[in-house]
């Protein structure tokens, strides 16, 4: 269920440049499940205007806690992560359809791709897959060193390549370096980052069952606006979805690339 | 609630808030948050006669106080909003007016026909002004003689009262809202947005797909609340306004300059609850203002 709450800052951090790690809790919390995004308010004045979508990267339902990565790029971003401990952020959510955890029998295998600000939600899934007793392969790609983060965290869950653009951490180049030098065997592959990275995954594994999320400029976050439609491959059963509430994971091969 | 009654052609609302056609859907996304019932009435939104896919995207962009939008019209034609969307809206307890949209008068004719005979539609809105697609009715919407003509078209047909949204995107609003009352309009609603852009800070291209997109939010209620006021002066005909609205000040202001009831726009994506939460300021309000009931507001700036 979709809640509007004043949720209070347990922490912010930064962890990479410009990239933040800030800690909420509140009643939300309870009802995350990995994969979905909050829809946040970032300050009390006209400005900046609108929400800003955010994946969640960490849910800690014992402590009513979650932890969400972001890159503080642009105006509103900045304005969050200006918070600090104490203070109140107008949050909406749990919005979307997440990763399906169980996709993926226990004693199985998932490869888990993610790009830049996509890998956050990728932590979380990750967790709730080891929990299940599920094998995890993660590979990370990132433009640059000073702007990769979650080393040990995702180092702890499982099996974790490192990839940038300049080759300053890890293999230098993309993921699907990375996925063609080390073949990893998987059952179901999980995925968020940029679209050229998601397309290039389905065509890799045409063969296998996968989960991609995507990201698309939001208006009302809630279904409702139209802003975020995405056609889909198969126009005659359905000739467009929507990321926010259709998604923003969908099977692969559901919307079209 | 008996202090916020409005009675407008058609309409019998509760309370003169509603959310603003293409910021609300169907209704059934908000639906999950609060109970429709609320509300004064919903526009729901633009309904062609055959399915609208929209433009590419992106197709929202934020700007100072405000945002651009260029959906494009998209709906699921007329067959789905009657017998999906409007069957589910009869769930609630509130008037709906059905936002009517076409490419020629032929279109608007049909839709307005049988989408007027809905039970729960009580109003019409035609629009003529959808600045983001090609043939989405601004060509009906920036000629006085064409607007008239094809309000005198839709009136012919409609089973409820019509109301027709006006653009700012003319020399003169003033004139255009005369043709439509002088073509049998019920009501006016206004305004719909301001066609704006945004370039992007790297590459200086557009933002949004379309290039430009319709710029709504709090920065247009200036020029919104300057409108009316002067289609108040100048027509004998009801006027809804909207355009920026995002509190119970807001609406005060509308009414004020000669709105009889209001609507609330791109505030429905920054607060959810934005509607159900003025609806419950306005008492309060009219408290302040020394005033019993809201319809003694209505047009006070020009007495």
């Amino acid at each position: 269920m979709i809640r509007q709450e004043k949720m209070t800052v347990v922490s912010q951090k930064q962890i990479a440049t410009n990239i933040f790690e800030l800690t909420l809790h509140g009643e939300l919390v309870q009802d995350m499940t990995p994969g979905q995004f909050v829809h946040v308010k970032v300050s009390d004045s006209l400005e900046p205007l609108l929400r800003r979508p955010i994946s969640i990267a960490n849910i800690d339902k014992d402590n009513n806690e979650f932890t969400m990565i972001y890159r503080a790029e642009g105006r509103g971003t900045k304005v969050l992560a200006t918070n600090r401990e104490g203070q109140l952020v107008n949050v909406l959510g749990p919005i979307g359809n997440g990763f399906p955890v169980d996709a993926v029998k226990e004693g199985g295998t998932a490869l888990l791709v993610g790009g830049g600000i996509g890998v956050p939600p990728l932590h979380e899934l990750s967790k709730q897959l080891n929990a299940r007793g599920v094998k995890t392969i993660h590979v990370l790609g990132f433009q640059t060193e000073d702007v990769c983060f979650y080393e040990e965290e995702f180092s702890a869950l499982g099996e974790t390549h490192y990839v940038t653009v300049d080759g300053s951490k890890g293999t230098k180049g993309f993921v699907t370096n990375v996925l063609a030098s080390r073949a990893p065997e998987f059952d179901v592959f999980y995925s968020c980052g940029p679209l050229p990275m998601l397309k290039a995954l389905e065509g890799f594994y045409p063969e296998k069952e996968g989960y991609l999320s995507f990201e698309e400029r939001m208006g009302c976050g809630i279904g409702a606006c139209f802003a975020c439609v995405c056609k889909t491959t198969d126009q005659v059963a359905k000739d467009y979805v929507k990321v926010c509430s259709d998604g923003p994971v969908f099977p692969k091969g559901t919307v079209a690339l | 609630m008996s202090r916020l009654t409005i009675q407008l052609p058609g309409l019998e609302l509760k309370n003169p808030i509603m959310p603003a056609s293409g910021c609300f859907g169907f209704g059934r996304e908000y639906a999950q948050l609060y109970d429709l019932s609320k509300l004064g009435a919903i526009m729901i939104k633009a309904t062609t006669v055959e399915t609208r896919p929209g433009n590419p995207t992106p197709r929202v962009a934020e700007t100072a106080a405000g945002m651009l939008n260029a959906i494009g019209l998209q709906n699921p034609g007329i067959d789905k909003v009657m017998n999906e969307e409007l069957k589910f809206l009869e769930d609630y307890d509130v008037p709906i007016i059905a936002n009517v949209a076409g490419t020629e008068t032929a279109d608007y004719v049909e839709v307005a026909q049988r989408i007027s005979t809905a039970a729960n539609v009580k109003a019409l809105e035609l629009n003529i002004s959808c600045p983001n697609v090609k043939c989405g009715g601004i060509q009906f919407g920036t000629d006085p003689a064409t607007a008239r003509e094809l309000v005198e078209a839709v009136k012919a047909v409609s089973e409820v009262p019509v109301y027709v949204k006006l653009s700012p995107n003319v020399t003169s609003i003033v004139d255009i809202a005369q043709a439509v009352e002088a073509g049998g309009a019920d009501g006016i609603t206004m305004i719909n947005t301001l066609i704006g852009m945004r370039l992007d800070e790297r590459t200086g291209k557009p933002v949004i797909a379309n290039g430009t997109g319709g710029l709504s939010g709090p920065a247009v209620k200036p020029v919104a609340i300057r409108m009316v006021y002067e289609v108040y002066k100048a027509v004998n005909i009801p006027i809804i306004g909207m355009g920026g609205v995002t509190e119970a000040q807001d609406v005060i202001d509308f009414m004020s300059a000669g709105a009889s009831a209001v609507a609330v726009g791109t505030a429905n994506f920054v607060d959810h609850f934005v509607c159900p939460t003025i609806i419950d300021e306005l008492p309060a309000k009219l408290d302040k203002l020394g005033v019993e009931h809201i319809s003694e507001i209505i047009g006070r700036s020009h007495r």
